[in-house]
């Protein structure tokens, strides 16, 4: 999909005025945080399962090459076939490719936030081939021409009348009210499709080295009947995701369901093997996992490293108070919140995300939710600093900060230049001691007084204390 | 694969190594990875009440799930035929096929092969029961075919006591012991299929099974 990360700004400006979505924001993170608290407050296990998860990721990031090896050994042992890309443009040619050969016209799709990182689906309707999002989250927003908002809920921002309208709107039925006779529509519409569909594509939350098998977790089912319905089924997943064992598994599954909804397990855990076996009365024909790096590989030998352990929990979404203000959207691409602004701009270039590191206020509570303790904060600095070195931030910025960092750097300078701006400020505060307006200050000043300072510094005050 | 195929799996490898700053690994550094992959060290489990038939039906409950008691397993029949008569489903049931040897009445139409359309109601066995999360796993295969768990809107599964394991590993261990490795798909199933895309309520049955029933023998 198109990056729009560089209109962060005024997308964050008119998310912030559009009253349903700040609605459905409020909602869904009391939801979500209150939801994940509770499941957390019932395992005393937590913060150990934290630590296996984050030691497990590591030692497999540090060996990751000889992982990849054997998992693909493993799949083709089991009569599937693993294909590598590179970045996007190889991933979409790889899956048009399997979709041509198996000449599908109707293509069903899974939740696959990989799949959303290629911009898979314009690639496929654009061959002429119907592709359905049949995750009731991404298939709202399918209808409605959207990108998700939320790796987890990608319709989260929609309330429920606005689906109600999209409903009524493309299936040409009377409108349903409430969330039963909504899911109960949707249900039966998508059914057609699975039992239509030639491709079955998913996404993995795991790939696992012992068994060659691909894993993924929903709560609707629509994976598991995209997968077995289709006659080829094709799993998208990034490099990094590998394990190498089931156990290895169990811990990440005990921490996934419980920081993205807040429950003990989500309700469908499917391990894919190969392809429909000799005797097999159902399951797809063929079986292919398209591995895609796109900058993962690089993002291996840097400071970001630790940002491939990531699970795609939301968490960090959920806890963030400027994705709770602005939403999914106003990021500009695929991943959204915390995660997505350290990302965005990995992959896809420093400049065209230039807002995102910084739109972070550094409050920590992303990283102390996440289930593999990922230092989202230090991480969204350090992004800052290679923009600042790459002297990306507005000209103005670069220079106001060098002239501070030499103030800074000088204490007599500094103080005379506290002591003036006290001065002056208290002047301009008058006798109700509060500021109204003030040049380069107005997005402060605009919507609330700056109070003014007494006209002395603390340095100032604190020698005449002692002494008195 | 492909000559560009086989290009971009090298190059991937590549710049793996390149990141991790070193050659592929020699023998004996692979020889360990290798073992790890065979056995994982333990990790840590959370602590489960020793009861696990009570601890797997209260989380299948808690999630929507329904439990009933089955005192001997020829007694299946009469239960599913009242389940149907009290649901207002038609006689009509895609039957795991280790389970067609009972006796069914003649006004249930049976079939053993992949759940289709018109199916509503699916009977199966299912191999385990993980009490952790109160969760039923199925293998597929000629006696269990995946549809099974999925197409029909109610599935009634008939679960031994015996087979309830207490946590996920315990599962993974019994599937590494069956004959013939990995069955296509292993699917966990943890009650009846549900969604909170809609403004974070939840709601059952959206595109699996609405109802989900669990018959526990001896």
């Amino acid at each position: 999909m198109r990056m729009e990360s560089a209109r962060f700004k005024q997308a964050s400006v008119v998310a912030l005025h559009d009253m349903n979505l700040r609605t459905a924001l409020a909602r869904s993170r009391d939801g979500f945080i209150g939801g994940r608290q509770r499941a957390i407050d019932q395992v005393p296990e937590f913060e150990q399962l934290r630590e296996d998860a984050k030691r497990i990721k590591d030692h497999v990031l540090e060996n990751l090459d000889h992982y990849l090896m054997r998992y693909e050994e493993a799949v083709t042992a089991s009569g599937g076939h693993v294909h590598f890309a590179r970045d996007a443009d190889e991933a979409r040619a790889i899956v048009l490719d399997i979709c041509r050969q198996a000449n599908a016209k109707t293509i069903t799709k899974g939740k696959s936030m990989v799949s959303e990182e290629i911009g898979l689906n314009d690639a496929l309707t654009g061959a002429g081939m119907e592709v359905v999002e049949t995750d009731l989250g991404e298939y709202i927003i399918q209808l409605a021409g959207e990108t998700p908002s939320h790796i987890v809920g990608p319709a989260l921002h929609k309330t429920r009348e606005q689906v109600t309208e999209l409903f009524a709107a493309h299936h040409r039925l009377p409108p349903k009210e409430t969330v039963a006779t909504l899911v109960a529509e949707a249900r039966s519409t998508l059914r057609d499709k699975f039992f239509r569909a030639d491709v079955g594509i998913t996404g993995a939350n795991f790939l696992i080295a012992e068994t060659g098998s691909s894993l993924i977790v929903t709560n609707e089912g629509n994976g598991d009947l995209t997968q077995t319905l289709s006659r080829v089924h094709i799993v998208t997943s990034g490099v990094e995701r590998v394990l190498p064992n089931l156990d290895d598994v169990a811990v990440f599954l005990r921490l996934l369901a419980r920081s993205a909804t807040g429950q003990d397990t989500e309700t469908y855990t499917t391990l894919s093997t190969g392809p429909r076996h000799v005797g097999d009365p159902d399951g797809p024909e063929a079986y292919h996992v398209v591995l895609v790096d796109n900058g993962r590989s690089k993002m291996l030998g840097g400071e970001f490293r630790d940002m491939l352990r990531c699970i795609r929990c939301g968490a960090c979404l959920n806890h963030c108070p400027v994705y709770g203000s602005i939403g999914g959207h106003a990021y500009g691409w695929v991943y959204p919140g915390p995660m997505g602004s350290v990302l965005t701009p990995l992959m896809q270039g420093l400049d065209g995300a230039y807002d995102l590191p910084n739109a972070c206020t550094l409050n920590g509570r992303c990283q102390s939710v996440c289930p593999v303790k990922i230092p989202l904060p230090q991480m969204l600095r350090e992004l800052r600093h290679m923009q600042h070195r790459a002297r990306l931030a507005p000209v103005a910025q670069h220079y106001a900060l060098a002239i501070w960092r030499y103030v800074a750097a000088h204490p007599k300078l500094y103080h005379f230049g506290n002591a003036c701006a006290a001065r002056v400020l208290a002047l301009l505060g008058g006798r109700r001691k509060r500021i109204g307006t003030l040049p380069f200050a107005r997005s402060w000043t605009s919507v609330r007084d700056l109070p003014a300072p007494q006209g002395r510094t603390f340095m100032e005050q604190w020698p005449r204390r002692e002494k008195s | 694969m492909n000559g560009s195929g086989r290009d971009a799996r090298d190059a991937i490898f590549e710049n793996i190594r390149s990141s991790l700053r070193r050659d592929a690994l020699d023998t004996v550094a692979a020889a360990a990875l290798d073992l790890r992959i065979a056995h994982a060290p333990r990790h840590t489990r959370p602590a489960l009440r020793d009861d696990l038939v009570t601890q797997l039906v209260e989380k299948f409950q808690a999630r929507g799930g329904s439990v009933a008691s089955l005192a001997r397993l020829d007694e299946l029949p009469a239960m599913v035929s009242s389940y149907l008569a009290e649901n207002d489903l038609p006689g009509r049931i895609a039957l795991a096929e280790p389970l067609s040897g009972l006796a069914w009445p003649a006004h249930i139409e049976r079939r053993s092969d992949a759940a289709g359309r018109g199916d509503l109601v699916a009977v199966s066995v299912c191999i385990m029961g993980i009490a952790e999360t109160g969760s039923l796993l199925f293998c597929s295969g000629p006696d269990s075919p995946t549809t099974h768990n999925f197409v029909p809107d109610h599935h009634i599964v008939v679960l031994r006591r015996g087979d309830i394991v207490r946590h996920l590993e315990d599962a993974w261990a019994q599937l590494r012991q069956r004959d013939g490795g990995m069955p296509r798909a292993v699917n966990i199933v943890s009650g009846p299929s549900r969604t909170g895309d809609i403004e974070q309520t939840i709601q059952l049955g959206a595109h699996g099974p609405r109802r989900v029933h669990v018959l526990m023998c001896d």
